[in-house]
């Protein structure tokens, strides 16, 4: 080899070493599906709401690990006595991701944008307590107040999830206040970010944090392969794992896997109770009578369900508040025992006999009805079909349909056309204030029944009292007797038949390190300023 | 040769044999779930081991067979019966047949059926029985399986408008129902029959393909379509080999019949 | 022009149209639920959206994919390219591995070889796109790997069929009783009587090739035209299914039509 080959082919090592370490501090995970928009007042889906939380920056954030609200972009905050005012005394000397000054006009600027009714966010509609507008008023160069027409149940909280947007910089909502900015987007393939330059939080020895460079984050909505390359190390985390695809890497590789825990979500059906449904006359009857959903709830085997479906990483659930909501559950409520004896009591109560195996109501129908849910979720169609058995050992016959999602969507949300429906329920905030409008007898979502002019049954009505009252509560405490009466009711009554609690299943990668996985979304990066990449401890020599 | 194709008739008849018979024995409860015993291996008990909700896996195999081999034939031969309606007729006659043919043709094959199969499931009341909606889905597909074999059968029939045995028939005579019956038909026979052998195990897997539209087999009913979606997550593809008992049954069946078949229609 | 309206009114009387999952997401209040619901009121007139949609498309405005949030025409410049080669390489890769099976068979007309062949197209066609794709993924393979694997069992089933269909014509027992050697009688008088059938089967792939590209870059995350179509028929996208409906027709039946006039021009008298 003469002089000018070797030369060359150092050259080339030298890159492909620069290039490899480039790549080397980089975090690698998957978003499940494409991005609908990068900007973050927008956001309404999974992965925008991954980009939202990596780039923006809020004035509060939320421990996901302690619960608790920490300042961020602003020092300090008071809400005012009446709920309806919150006023912020901001961070100087922070800039956006391209070098324009954060002020106090930004904040007032997001508001507006927010609250701009043409945008149908769902963070904005949090805001929304009555009638009239949000305004924000710029008391001092380092200090704002934002007004509300009506008191704000949890309103500091609220402000978790809202990025502060500039209102100068030219590149406008990607400008970014968070540790990282949007470098690159492929669309179908990756989004690629980098390192906030401009980021004001330091560590302890005062280096500037984030410690990881870059993040790619590729589109792939496959499980399976996500999984497999989780396993061969081409990426570092994965946040919500499935049960079976855990037990598979527990036993391979125990360090890569953590259960932290019952998480937040919860796993439900319930029966159309809605009077103008295309059902016969005879079903409706037996979906709205409190003692066939009681029924139906004591007739399923939730200890089954955690251990076949689950393989137990899961615990029967209780009502609509998971026991991972330390101060928000009712631990007063007890789980639904299984008890066939007793379903078929409460079923004969209602006039319902058990004839050579079949059960027929009062009329002599054959009590027979079908579970839709949604086609493509393995654990749910499994869950069905449990379900199935454990009541055709009380003599009712169930048919389980998978459908589309959008086709699910229409049935129970338009057509009303459907008895019975298997979905879950994923909570994102910790306030139950979240779930008002699942209870509120008058909404759009309050499944079993929507769009109430008036409430059909009096536990309804007083469900509709209770949350009014905890929504303009100022004080926890006394919104927690309300909610704890709801949770209360929802248990004798059974709108929902709860099934179980899943637990927070996630993979980290061994090379990642202060990484703490916790219940709360995002549960395996939400100290993302603070994890590091085994391979940067050892080019920084420590 | 003839011995081959008597081991592979055989070996065909045996299976469906086997899979028919074997699913009316009690013993062979397909929906039991022994949820103590979740994805085990094989025993006395369950031959095949069991699957994720604890569920005989041989019990579900030959139901699932029986189900799929009884209707994905009979479905097949809808196809081909429309295929060669569609797609021989016009190519033999030729002008405008032909034409209208193969532009209905192309637009069949580009358009989405998905959403006609969305319609055809919301009509379905969501109480359907789950024998009712597999058989409702197999003829769907049946329906819907004809235009790429009419395709080529237009492409052969029109080949054989111009062959000489055929000019000579219609230079003497022969009526042109006698000339596609005792002549072109003959010599379709062998493409009729290989799409016949593909649409098979094609309309097997559409079958477990559409249970996302909310057709296809419901549970707890199986199907051989079903069982070999199983088989598509990586945790299905471990060294258990059991679990490739499905698609070793599809295989066996639908190859001996199509070595069978392929070994008549050689000229000796 | 027609499959692009059947298309569409397929997809605008689908259930699930106008469906977004969004109106379960129980923070958002009923008015903007409501406005969810009536943000595709211009797609419900399907004639008038059809014929609007045509009148943008000659002026090149494809419109804006509502699930995805991106100007239509981007999405399909993004992706045509994508999918053009990983469906044509598929088809390469089948075709190439069907054309040399059945000339190998035609020489070795053994049972050694005729039965595994079999086997092996049995159980490529009785396989799920989905286990093909893991397999190919767990070992590392491309998408049009998964692709060729799903094209090469129908092609060679055809392929094979129609050369046996030759073998027994008299013009090649002729050829063959004289003495004329195997690769002569393959090349000079086996392949010309079947071309014609031969063009119409390739055509026939093109199109089989694009319906095998759908569940293989949706299951590979291959950004082509094919994981775009499961995605908008999934999310009802009306507009933008209606753009990758009509770009597949108009694929497969230039194919179709291309195929025809290659045979027809064989067909042609000396």
């Amino acid at each position: 080899m003469n002089r000018r080959s070797f030369s060359l082919l150092i050259c080339l090592v030298l890159v492909v070493f620069l290039n490899t370490a480039v790549c080397l501090d980089e975090l690698r995970f998957y978003l499940r599906s494409e991005p609908k928009t990068f900007n973050p007042l927008a956001v309404a889906d999974d992965s925008s709401e991954t980009i939202r939380y990596l780039t923006g920056g809020v004035l509060l954030r939320l421990n996901r690990d302690t619960q608790k609200l920490e300042p961020e972009l602003a020092t300090s905050w008071t809400v005012s006595k009446d709920g309806k005012q919150i006023t912020f005394i901001l961070r100087p000397a922070i800039y956006f991701s391209d070098g324009t000054p954060f002020t106090a006009q930004d904040v007032k600027y997001t508001m507006d944008q927010l609250m701009n009714p043409e945008l149908h966010s769902p963070t904005a509609d949090s805001f929304r307590s009555g009638n009239g507008k949000v305004e924000g008023t710029v008391l001092a160069p380092g200090k704002i107040a934002i007004h509300f027409p009506a008191p704000v149940a949890g309103l500091d909280r609220l402000f978790d999830q809202v990025a502060i947007v500039s209102s100068q910089s030219p590149r406008k909502e990607m400008a970014a206040l968070g540790p990282y900015y949007v470098f690159d987007y492929k669309p179908g393939s990756y989004v690629y970010l980098r390192k906030n330059p401009n980021y004001w939080k330091r560590d302890a020895s005062g280096r500037q944090l984030p410690y990881i460079n870059a993040i790619k984050l590729e589109i792939q909505p496959n499980r399976d392969i996500e999984l497999m390359r989780f396993s061969r190390g081409e990426i570092h985390l994965i946040n919500a794992m499935d049960a079976d695809y855990f037990d598979r890497l527990s036993t391979s590789s125990p360090a890569m896997v953590h259960d932290v825990g019952a998480s937040l979500d919860s796993e439900q059906m319930w029966f159309n109770q809605v009077s103008t449904a295309p059902i016969p006359a005879y079903k409706l009857q037996w979906f709205t009578s409190r003692n066939f959903r009681r029924a139906i709830s004591a007739a399923i085997n939730r200890d089954d369900l955690c251990k076949v479906v689950y393989n137990g990483h899961a615990r029967p659930a209780v009502g609509p508040v998971s026991p991972a909501n330390k101060f928000w559950f009712n631990f007063h409520l007890q789980p639904v025992r299984f008890d066939p004896q007793a379903a078929l009591q409460l079923l004969r109560q209602d006039g319902f006999q058990l004839t050579a195996g079949k059960l027929h109501d009062r009329d002599g129908h054959a009590v027979e009805f079908s579970i839709v849910t949604n086609a493509g979720n393995r654990a749910r169609e499994r869950m069905a079909t449990m379900i199935q058995q454990d009541l055709r050992a009380i003599g009712i016959a169930v048919n389980v349909v998978s459908l589309d999602f959008p086709s699910l969507i229409q049935r129970i949300t338009q057509d009303f056309n459907y008895e019975a429906v298997l979905l879950g329920l994923v909570n994102v905030e910790l306030d139950p204030n979240e779930q008002l409008n699942v209870w509120l007898s008058s909404s759009e979502t309050h499944q079993w029944n929507p769009r109430q002019k008036t409430p059909a049954t009096p536990w309804e009505a007083e469900i509709d009292r209770l949350m009014r009252a905890q929504a303009s509560a100022m004080d926890d405490n006394t919104r927690k007797k309300s909610f704890d009466r709801v949770q209360e009711i929802v248990a004798d009554q059974v709108p929902f038949i709860y099934l179980v609690n899943k637990n927070a299943l996630t993979g980290i990668s061994p090379s990642v390190e202060n990484a703490k996985p916790v219940v709360l979304r995002p549960q395996t990066y939400w100290n993302i300023e603070n994890l590091k990449l085994a391979v940067e401890r050892a080019s920084n020599g420590k | 040769m003839k011995r081959m194709r008597v081991a592979a008739v055989t070996l065909a008849c045996a299976l469906v044999l086997i899979s028919v018979a074997g699913s009316f024995i009690p013993r062979f409860n397909y929906s039991r779930q022994d949820r103590e015993h979740v994805n085990c291996g094989p025993s006395c008990r369950h031959w095949l081991g069991t699957d994720d909700l604890g569920r005989d896996r041989f019990a579900r195999l030959l139901h699932g067979s029986r189900i799929s081999i009884l209707l994905a034939p009979a479905a097949a031969a809808v196809s081909m019966l429309l295929a060669f309606g569609i797609g021989a007729i016009p190519g033999f006659a030729g002008g405008f047949a032909e034409r209208a043919a193969k532009t209905a043709i192309d637009l069949v094959l580009s358009i989405p059926w998905l959403f006609l199969l969305l319609m055809v499931r919301a009509t379905l009341p969501l109480n359907t029985s789950p024998a009712a909606s597999v058989t409702i889905t197999f003829l769907v597909l049946g329906l819907l399986g004809w235009a790429a074999p009419a395709r080529i059968l237009l492409a052969r029939a029109r080949c054989m408008r111009q062959a000489e045995f055929i000019i000579l028939a219609r230079s003497t005579g022969v009526a042109p129902l006698w000339l596609l019956c005792k002549h072109v038909m003959p010599n379709l026979r062998p493409v009729l029959l290989a799409q016949f052998w593909i649409s098979v195990p094609i309309f097997i897997l559409s079958e477990a393909n559409l249970s996302i539209l909310g057709l296809g087999v419901a549970e707890p009913l199986p199907s051989l379509g079903s069982l070999l979606r199983e088989l598509e997550t990586v945790l299905s593809l471990r060294a258990d080999i059991w679990r490739f008992a499905p698609p070793v049954m599809l295989v066996l069946i639908v190859s001996s019949l199509q070595i069978a078949v392929s070994e008549r229609e050689v000229p000796q | 022009m027609e499959g692009g309206l059947v298309s569409a009114t397929l997809v605008r009387y689908a259930p699930g149209f106008g469906a977004d999952e969004r109106q379960l997401d129980a923070r958002l209040s009923s008015d903007s639920i409501q406005a969810i619901q009536n943000a595709n009121a211009e797609e419900r007139n399907i004639v008038r959206f059809y014929f609007a949609s045509i009148c943008k498309t000659f002026r090149g405005d494809l419109g804006m994919s509502r699930s995805l949030n991106r100007p239509i025409r981007q999405l399909l410049q993004e992706r045509t390219a994508v999918t053009a080669v990983v469906a044509g390489r598929g088809l390469v890769v089948a075709w190439s591995a069907a054309a040399l099976v059945v000339f190998t068979t035609w020489f070795f007309r053994t049972p050694a070889l005729g039965i595994p062949i079999t086997l092996f197209s049995g159980t490529l066609l009785c396989l799920p796109a989905g286990v093909l794709a893991l397999l190919a993924i767990i070992l590392n393979q491309p998408g049009y790997v998964v692709i060729a694997l799903i094209v090469y069992p129908k092609v060679h089933r055809y392929l094979s069929n129609l050369v046996e269909a030759a073998r027994g014509m008299p013009h090649i027992v002729t050829a063959r009783t004289k003495g004329t050697s195997e690769s002569r009688v393959f090349f000079w008088h086996v392949i010309p009587v079947i071309k014609g059938e031969v063009l119409a089967l390739a055509g026939v792939s093109i199109g089989l090739g694009i319906s095998a590209a759908i569940p293989v870059e949706a299951l590979c995350g291959i950004p082509g035209i094919g994981q775009l179509a499961w995605q908008s028929a999934l999310g009802r996208d009306l507009p933008l299914l209606n753009s990758v409906s009509m770009l597949v027709i108009a694929c497969v039946v230039l194919a179709n039509s291309g195929a025809d006039l290659l045979g027809d021009e064989q067909r042609q008298p000396a």
